[in-house]
């Protein structure tokens, strides 16, 4: 059976969505009404957001790049949501053209938009599954055609985990994508924490309250919780620390010239023996 | 190009610089702020240019403005911190050396085109998101409700098309929706369905929790259940099921629906019925048959306690010459009737009667107060069978014999209690027949031994229970062992060791003895080659073994005979066969050639027990004989002193009879030294007993002959 007979659970986009918010911090449009209300509650309790997610973003076109200077020309890109500027196809493309990117989100609408902007981009697919069922990822078309397993990938769990429960088994599924992938691929990953945000924790949870109340909980973590999902990983330089603080591409980067809000969590690239 | 600090295109790049820091904070980049600075620097450049040029071009500042949308300055304070630098330092850093008013005027131009540009870029830019993500929760929402028309036309076949019935029913059990199957199932018409309620659909086969269940789960206190089901169909017919009921909840988990998937099983069900019913019955009297009834007695027995059971075993008089002499087709029709008649014994709850094979019936009661209504039901019976039985336009008089077993439940087992029944059975017939007895205990015990024992000879044989024990045959005279008389035992693993007055008659009754006999004469014809070999000096060893009435009438006696010697290399002169007087009283030359073909061999032939049947002593000339053995009773009486002078007369002339017919005589039980003595002045041969040695080993008579041959 190639696919559930049963029809996926109605759209229902007056309920917010995690990628259209994140589109909202980072100044887009690809959004509605629900997903500001949502984004404009988090940001009463933590109004730098947008910062954190700019670093995210920030971070990623490091290690994408990093990842290109390393040789990898494939890319999977785990719960990637609404297609921004700075993507990481267009970051691989320049910086290695040729260079093969599958998309991973389980939102619909960020699928189908990532369709629409991927139409004409052979080297890049998009794939409706969910991090939890890593199986359905690695079996799924678009993977089988536009990444080989046999050599090298780098895996991108950006702002990603933080979104998976622990009864959902992030660990496991993370360790389940690792024994696929061939040695020397990297794993990039962000995670939210705690640790690091300008403001004391209690205030903070308003954030993690918000997000419990859009049925999509947001688990905060430690560095060492963290630092788990690297398990069968070689770290790279400089490990697992502030966002901001990972390969800074200046030789004159200075702290200072960063935004307080940019060192909230945690983001580490790791490679496989 | 290294700018000079100071030249045009020094003062170019000091203006982005200050501009890209201006921004930063408010843009969205993901850029470092050196990138974004030479992002922002082709912008600078066109500025300048724009400033410096002849004619002012409105639509190149637009153009500016909404590059700023491009290089991502989304936020409106990027446009105004924008404006800010250009008013500021625009013409500070790039007017050169143009008139002051001039550019000033320029700039604000500028900033106003740039920043309907921006606004212009940004509602552009704003709209086609906008556009782009609702297009995207389109595209979406049609692939969900594609995926759900797909799904639900699969599943509407599923449902149309099943073999089972389904149908949906809410939780008052209002009827919402059923499918051809379930229509079919109950013959009628989806009008006729629509508007009915589940609980219309009550069955007086219904079983006690039918509707339990089924208020559990629309109460949301159970989520399904399953159970055979009967439905009244319109044409009166009914419809049974496999029925399955589930409960269907919304995604809030509050009962919404109530499920149910139905299997006709009404074909089935009658196919077992009549599976069973064939499996429990008798095919000719209609009767329950031994099947059928042990499950009832099984039952019967495994009942509570207070509980008792009454059961009468008929087995019917002389049905074998009835069957043998009018036919089978006369029999079946007589046990027909007699069927008929025992079943209108049996009206009250609790009893039954079974045919338990052949002319044998059983009649079964039950409840707390069956020692009187055993006795009743077995009166019944016996009375049912008074009136002659037609058949044929014969008027036949039967006659029943019954075994009554009654007692409490949970003592015994089903086997047990038929077994004792048949016995008493046989008690009844062995006293007369036609009448009843009821089970006692000590004569079942007896019976039972020699039942068990019955049926344990065959396998006693082939796992080698049986062992042969020698008593020695003693000369009178010199006292010099002679021979051993071969003595068969059963080392019964329960019961220990048996003689073979325990099991040789049962031997003889199931036919075991011919071979047991042959086993016999084969281990001692072989022992008698043994001791020959080992004891040459001792003189030739005879080896005696008896022969029971039933192996002289086998055909294969002599051959066997034969056979075993010739396997054994052992002369015929070495065997004795001892074949009991009251076996060849009346004896005809047909019953004695076997034996005068063995004596003529060269086989002894001895007259075992001779004393205590009708000794016929005229007979005893004819008989193929050469040894008379006399019984034990005679010798009895010379165990006291002094003996019976009667006893010593009759002795005497039994050994002066024998010796002038050219008998040797033995005698048995010889238990003193006197006695021994008294036989010898008697004149008799050999004798054997306590006296010289009990039945034991061959081991033994080795030592024995060989005290004999060295004393």
């Amino acid at each position: 059976m190639e696919r559930p007979a049963w029809a996926p659970r109605s759209i229902d986009i007056s309920v917010p969505s995690v990628s259209r918010i994140y589109d909202f911090y980072l100044g887009g449009s690809h959004n509605f009404e629900v997903d500001r209300e949502a984004a404009r509650k988090a940001m009463e309790f933590m109004p730098g957001l947008p910062k954190i997610m700019q670093a995210n973003r920030a971070f990623m076109r490091r290690a994408v790049r990093f990842a290109a200077d390393q040789g990898i020309t494939q890319f999977l890109d785990v719960g990637s949501g609404i297609p921004t500027f700075g993507n990481v196809h267009e970051v691989a493309q320049s910086a290695s053209p040729g260079a093969r990117v599958v998309y991973v989100d389980h939102d619909p609408v960020a699928v189908a938009h990532s369709e629409a902007v991927l139409r004409d981009n052979a080297d890049a697919g998009v794939v409706a599954a969910d991090l939890r069922k890593p199986q359905e990822i690695l079996a799924s078309a678009e993977v089988q055609q536009l990444i080989d397993l046999n050599r090298p990938v780098a895996l991108l769990l950006v702002a990603i985990l933080h979104f998976v429960e622990d009864e959902d088994d992030p660990y496991g599924a993370v360790a389940e994508l690792r024994d696929a992938l061939a040695p020397g691929s990297l794993l990039v990953l962000t995670h939210a924490s705690y640790e690091g945000i300008p403001l004391p924790p209690e205030r903070a949870a308003g954030t993690v309250d918000v997000y419990k109340d859009i049925r999509n909980p947001l688990i905060m973590r430690s560095r060492d919780d963290i630092a788990r999902f690297f398990e069968g990983y070689d770290m790279v330089e400089p490990g697992l620390v502030p966002m901001p603080r990972w390969r800074p591409e200046s030789e004159t980067w200075d702290p200072q010239d960063e935004d307080p809000w940019a060192f909230s969590g945690f983001a580490g690239v790791g490679r496989t023996a | 190009v290294i700018a000079e600090p100071d030249g045009p295109e020094g003062r170019l790049r000091r203006f982005a610089t200050i501009w890209s820091r201006a921004v930063f904070p408010v843009t969205t980049t993901s850029s470092t702020r050196p990138e974004f600075e030479e992002q922002l620097l082709p912008l600078a450049r066109r500025l300048s240019e724009a400033l410096r040029a002849r004619t002012f071009d409105a639509d190149e500042g637009r153009a500016l403005g909404a590059a700023l949308v491009t290089v991502h300055c989304t936020d409106p304070e990027a446009l105004s911190q924008t404006l800010d630098c250009v008013d500021a330092y625009l013409v500070l850093y790039c007017g050169g050396d143009g008139d002051q008013e001039d550019l000033r005027v320029r700039a604000s131009r500028l900033q106003h085109a740039m920043a309907a540009g921006f606004a212009a870029a940004l509602r552009e830019r704003t709209l086609a998101e906008q556009e782009a993500i609702s297009a995207a929760a389109l595209k979406a929402q049609g692939v969900v409700a594609q995926a759900l028309h797909a799904s639900e036309a699969r599943f509407r076949a599923v449902f149309e098309g099943a073999a089972i019935g389904i149908g949906m029913a809410d939780l008052e059990g209002n009827i919402l929706q059923v499918n051809e199957a379930l229509l079919r199932m109950f013959g009628i018409s989806e009008q006729m369905m629509r508007g009915r309620n589940v609980m219309e659909w009550t069955h007086p086969e219904d079983a006690p929790q039918t509707w339990t269940l089924y208020d559990e789960l629309v109460r949301g206190e159970r989520e399904h259940y399953h159970l055979e089901k009967a439905f009244s169909r319109p044409d009166g017919t009914v419809l049974w099921t496999n029925l399955t009921v589930s409960l269907l909840r919304d995604a809030d988990g509050n009962p919404q629906y109530q499920l149910a998937l139905m299997e006709d099983t009404t074909e089935r069900r009658l196919l077992n019925l009549r599976l069973r019913y064939e499996a429990t019955h008798d095919a000719l009297t209609g009767l329950p048959n031994r099947t059928f009834f042990f499950e009832r007695l099984e039952k019967a027995l495994g009942a509570g306690a207070g509980q008792r059971f009454g059961l009468c075993y008929l087995d019917l008089d002389g049905f074998k010459t009835i069957n043998d002499s009018l036919g089978h087709a006369a029999g079946d029709r007589l046990l027909v009737e007699v069927a008929d008649r025992l079943q209108s014994c049996t009206t009250a709850p609790g009893e039954m009667v079974a045919r338990l094979g052949g002319d044998e019936f059983v009649a079964l009661t039950t409840g707390t107060d069956t020692e009187r209504e055993v006795d009743e039901l077995a009166s019944r019976i016996m009375h049912a069978l008074l009136a002659p039985i037609s058949v044929d336009g014969r008027e036949l008089t039967v006659r029943g014999s019954i075994g009554i077993v009654e007692g409490p439940a949970g003592e015994r087992s089903a086997a047990e209690v038929l077994r004792s029944a048949d016995i008493t059975m046989y008690r009844a017939k062995a006293s007369g027949g036609n009448r009843f007895e009821l089970a006692d205990e000590e004569a079942d015990a007896r019976a039972i031994t020699r039942h068990g024992l019955t049926t344990a000879l065959p396998t006693a044989l082939e796992r080698g229970e049986f062992f042969i024990e020698y008593q020695p045959l003693v000369h009178l005279g010199d006292g010099s062992v002679r021979g051993a008389e071969a003595l068969v035992r059963w080392l019964h693993p329960q019961h220990g060791v048996l003689g073979p007055d325990r099991f040789i008659p049962l031997a003889e009754h199931t036919g075991l003895i011919v071979p047991l006999g042959r086993w016999v004469l084969e281990q001692s014809v072989r022992q008698a080659r043994a001791w020959r070999e080992r004891h040459e000096e001792a003189g030739p060893l005879r080896i005696n073994v008896n022969l029971s009435p039933c192996q002289l009438t086998h055909p294969g006696l002599v051959q066997d005979t034969v056979d075993i010697l010739e396997r054994a290399g052992v002369e015929p002169d070495a065997l004795c066969l001892e074949v009991t007087e009251s076996a060849l009283i009346g004896a005809d030359d047909d019953l004695l050639k076997p034996l005068r073909r063995l004596a003529e061999m060269g086989v002894d032939i001895a007259l075992d027990d001779f004393g205590t049947g009708y000794s016929n002593l005229a007979n005893l000339r004819r008989l193929p004989v050469s040894i008379l053995k006399l019984d034990r009773s005679f010798t009895q009486s010379m165990q006291q002193f002094p003996a019976d002078p009667v006893d010593l007369k009759i002795v005497e002339g039994i050994v002066s009879l024998a010796h002038s017919l050219d008998l040797a005589v033995t005698v048995e039980g010889v238990e003193t030294g006197a006695q021994a003595e008294q036989l010898r002045i008697l004149g008799c041969d050999t004798a054997q007993g306590w006296y010289y040695a009990r039945p034991g080993p061959p081991e033994r008579l080795h030592e024995l002959a060989l005290v004999d041959a060295t004393g």
